[in-house]
């Protein structure tokens, strides 16, 4: 059985459309959190003034961040549930996931370091952000590369 | 008043001139000492303030090795929007914060009861109880640290402002040409360190207390454990029917000021600029963020939720199309 007949009939392509929307919006938000919109004129793109507002990119991030979180756990579920029955995942996916992985654990503990009452070490805190930026990075070059050489996420149970 | 006035231009007029005296080594309260790791606060009495300025000085004297001893001339930075800010001349400006002087004296003259009255006090960073320069800076150079000190690391900071952006009051200055955005792009990427009062982290650290603190003939300033110092502020601001400032502010700060006279009123007649903070109310800058956080906790559930429900409903269909063959 071929990936293209996986069992998420009604969700297939709306959900990687999603998928790929919301790390955009993700990604974005989250590089926006670093000081160049300003600089490099991208909040002077007419409409794109809000890229500057640190507390809006902000918020924007942590909603993607919800929806990501909903969605990851749906997937694995979803995985577990009838996908590992209808298709493999590829070596890139597992690439994928272990970086995706790395992201949503910093992103987890960037989110608890930023609750009132919660004090990380200064060595935790300086980690957790690099680390944070350094999986997205690491995200962004694979899934260019899987691109190039047309890897996706899944191969049919035989292939 | 006039008393006032002659015995607060006295002492700054003494005090100034023996500023060259370093600041002595008092220790911490025992109270303090004994807290480990416990959330320390500041409480400022602004009746005690003379404007003598002992305070800034000391702040200068002892935190001087952290100053930034900028190479010059500064690398050239693109696009040319990017403004260098430097402030390595200046040194000896102290009427406001700059990256050489963390803590100013700012000064209000408001009317009170029919009379004419100054008030002085000093203004330096709040040390936030969530601060924003921590939570959103994107290096994790702020930081807060477990007795409620927010400082800055020189050595990882790049100089984007963010910190300063973010912060209500917009305490942190920059001083360009210093730091580790050197070692990376300078030309295009970082500006520099942001500086701050850090509130003698290290002197804490050794049992001592913040310069600023120690120093003050007025004993304007004291530090302890938040909730004690919470609770003199209020038992001050009940005997004098006074306002407080900094508890509820942004959420809350460990800098906690009394005053006899409204803020709003003290707000208005103080100078207020780049370098001058103001004695605005200030909401939670921290709490929309807060609550998205809690959302987090809901999401997955809701995904799992959604998962189950579609393995269900399949099953169901699948059970019922198998049937329908039977």
């Amino acid at each position: 059985m071929k990936a293209r007949s996986y069992a998420l009939t009604t969700g297939k392509k709306w959900l990687k459309k999603f998928y790929i929307l919301l790390f955009t919006v993700l990604a974005f938000t989250g590089f926006g959190q670093m000081p160049i919109f300003k600089r490099y004129y991208i909040s002077d793109i007419p409409g794109m003034g809000w890229s500057a507002d640190f507390y809006v990119t902000h918020y924007i991030h942590y909603i993607g961040a919800i929806l990501l979180l909903g969605l990851v756990a749906y997937c694995i579920l979803d995985y577990f549930f009838t996908g590992r029955r209808e298709f493999r995942l590829t070596a890139s996916a597992y690439v994928r996931i272990l970086l995706l992985g790395g992201i949503v654990i910093t992103g987890i503990f960037r989110v608890l370091k930023n609750l009132p009452d919660v004090v990380f070490s200064p060595a935790l805190t300086l980690f957790i952000d690099i680390a944070h930026l350094g999986f997205m990075m690491f995200y962004l070059l694979a899934a260019l590369l899987f691109l190039i050489i047309k890897s996706g996420w899944t191969r049919g149970i035989d292939d | 008043m006039t008393k006032e006035i002659s015995r607060r231009s006295f002492l700054k007029g003494g005090l100034a001139a023996a500023g060259a005296v370093a600041a002595s080594s008092l220790p911490l309260p025992a109270s303090v000492k004994a807290s480990t790791g416990e959330e320390l606060a500041t409480l400022i009495d602004i009746r005690k303030c003379i404007g003598c300025e002992a305070c800034v000085e000391a702040c200068q004297e002892v935190n001087e090795p952290k100053f930034p001893e900028p190479k010059k001339p500064f690398p050239k930075m693109y696009p040319s929007r990017v403004k260098v800010s430097d402030w390595s001349d200046d040194r000896d400006v102290t009427d406001r914060l700059t990256p050489y002087n963390w803590v100013f004296i700012q000064e209000a003259t408001v009317t009170v009861n029919g009379k004419e009255e100054t008030f002085s006090f000093p203004r330096r960073c709040m040390h936030c109880q969530n601060p924003p320069c921590a939570d959103l800076c994107p290096w994790g150079a702020a930081r807060k640290l477990r007795n409620g000190i927010t400082r800055i690391d020189a050595d990882i900071c790049l100089g984007g402002s963010k910190c300063k952006t973010v912060c209500p009051w917009h305490f942190p200055q920059r001083q360009t040409g210093v730091g580790l955005y050197l070692d990376i792009l300078p030309n295009f990427a970082g500006n520099g360190v942001m500086y701050k009062c850090d509130r003698c982290y290290n002197r804490i650290e050794k049992g001592e207390l913040p310069a600023c603190i120690d120093i003050c003939p007025e004993k304007v300033q004291k530090i302890g454990p938040r909730d004690e110092i919470i609770k003199e502020a209020h038992a001050i601001a009940k005997e004098i029917k006074g306002y407080i400032y900094g508890e509820k502010e942004n959420g809350g700060t460990n800098t906690i000021y009394v005053s006899p006279v409204p803020f709003a009123e003290l707000n208005k007649a103080i100078e207020k600029g780049p370098g001058m903070p103001d004695l605005n109310p200030v909401k939670d800058s921290m709490a929309h963020a807060d609550n998205l956080a809690k959302a987090m906790i809901i999401a997955p559930i809701a995904g799992i939720a959604a998962a189950a429900g579609k393995f269900y409903s399949t099953s169901k269909k699948l059970t019922q199309s198998e049937e329908g063959k039977k």
